[in-house]
């Protein structure tokens, strides 16, 4: 239990093992502890980043959305004007059609009369002669009264 | 315990040092300074360079990654005392972390020499003729002075260094009365450099020696079948002794050491 040489040991040793944990411990191991501090304060910071990119995308996706949602709806637009268009354009083409076509079959009706009238006042101008020949028992001289049996015709 | 051995011998047997005088060259304890605890330093030895050598063999393989087991068993102390230190000491010095962590680590270790069982190593030495052999160092007031007093001279190498040889005289004399109270101002500097020492070694030794006596007395006194209980609670408790008187013998050299690069 007393003081002696065992002091001065424990002293010796304990100078020498705290020059060890200095020298040998200490510096690698808090040099590590501080890289990986560095490391990972790295990530935190590249995790932030990409998080931001990330809303950043978000954003011009929403954007770019709605861009080409009012585009479709511009281009609906112009194609639901173009198709009333068309088919204004295609009812105006039928009406002056139909008008043509209605032209068309008044003039055929009315040469049609026109040459009925004429093959009809012809019949009429022979049964008018045969009949007036029949009247007048004798036949007439077709030269003689040309002028009477054209006047007459022409009053049918 | 055998009943050939009488109580008083069983107990003066497991305070006897395993000591070796140099001057006369005899395993003999007698008083005199010449005198090595063997036993005490070669257990101090042993303890001190494992964890060294663990602490190296961490320190050679460490990575900055993904960290192993033991990396993380001595980062986790590492972190524990440079945050301690940190806490307190706020200036540039290389010595007080790794001082710090080699005394808490070596003292702890030293310390935990008390919770093996009281008999087991006496009893293995002693079967190769070495019939006496204390197994926890900071049992012994010649390791815990020579930890305290190897502070102490670090304590006043960093005084003068930080202060200066008139710097220290200067707060020697003026602090904390003022100039004109300079004797008591000096006797008050004097005892209260000079109990730091003997706080921390007499703190530890104390406890320890006190420690280790209960698991003697215990040992030596009650009948075999009924020494589990006692000794398993106090053997529980000294788990938080051991560690506490680490923990305060490191804390309290971080506070005398920031003490001392304070200037006031």
């Amino acid at each position: 239990m007393n003081l002696n040489l065992t002091l001065f040991g424990q002293m010796i040793t304990f100078a020498v093992f705290v020059w060890f944990t200095m020298k040998y411990v200490w510096p690698p191991m808090m040099k590590a502890l501080a890289d990986r501090q560095k490391k990972i304060a790295e990530g935190i910071a590249a995790a932030e980043k990409s998080q931001r990119d990330l809303e950043l995308a978000e954003q011009k996706v929403a954007e770019m959305l709605k861009e080409s949602r009012q585009t479709a709806a511009q281009i609906i637009d112009a194609a639901n004007k173009r198709a009333e268009a068309l088919v204004e354009e295609a009812k105006d083409l039928a009406r002056t059609e139909a008008q043509r076509i209605l032209a068309h079959a008044e003039q055929e009706v009315n040469q049609s009369v026109i040459q009925a009238k004429e093959v009809l006042s012809s019949h009429v101008g022979q049964l008018v002669i045969m009949t007036a020949e029949k009247v007048l028992r004798q036949s007439i001289d077709i030269e003689k009264h040309h002028n009477l049996i054209a006047e007459a015709i022409k009053e049918i | 315990m055998s009943h050939a051995v009488s109580i008083a011998q069983y107990i003066e047997h497991h305070l006897t040092h395993l000591a070796y005088n140099v001057k006369t060259s005899q395993w003999q304890d007698d008083g005199s300074f010449w005198v090595i605890n063997v036993d005490s330093l070669f257990v101090a030895w042993v303890l001190g360079f494992s964890f060294l050598f663990l602490f190296r063999y961490v320190a050679k393989r460490v990575t900055s990654g993904t960290p192993g087991k033991g990396q993380n068993v001595v980062e986790t102390l590492l972190d524990f005392v440079s945050g301690m230190v940190k806490e307190s000491f706020h200036g540039e010095c290389a010595v007080l972390a790794p001082l710090a962590l080699t005394i808490f680590c070596w003292v702890f270790l030293m310390n935990f020499m008390d919770l093996l069982p009281i008999d087991l190593l006496p009893r293995l030495f002693g079967s190769v003729g070495i019939d006496h052999f204390k197994i926890v160092p900071t049992a012994d007031p010649n390791i815990t002075f020579g930890l305290s007093i190897s502070v102490f001279l670090l304590i006043i190498f960093y005084n003068f260094k930080v202060k200066g040889g008139f710097g220290v005289l200067k707060e020697s004399l003026t602090f904390p009365f003022g100039p004109w109270l300079f004797p008591i101002n000096l006797m008050f500097r004097c005892v209260e450099e000079l109990v730091k020492p003997f706080s921390l070694s007499l703190r530890l030794f104390g406890n320890m020696f006190a420690g280790e006596l209960i698991f003697v007395l215990v040992a030596a006194m009650l009948p075999w079948w009924s020494q589990w209980m006692p000794a398993g609670a106090w053997a529980i408790f000294h788990i938080l002794i051991i560690t506490i008187q680490a923990f305060i013998f490191m804390m309290l050299t971080i506070v005398y050491l920031t003490m001392a690069h304070e200037q006031h």
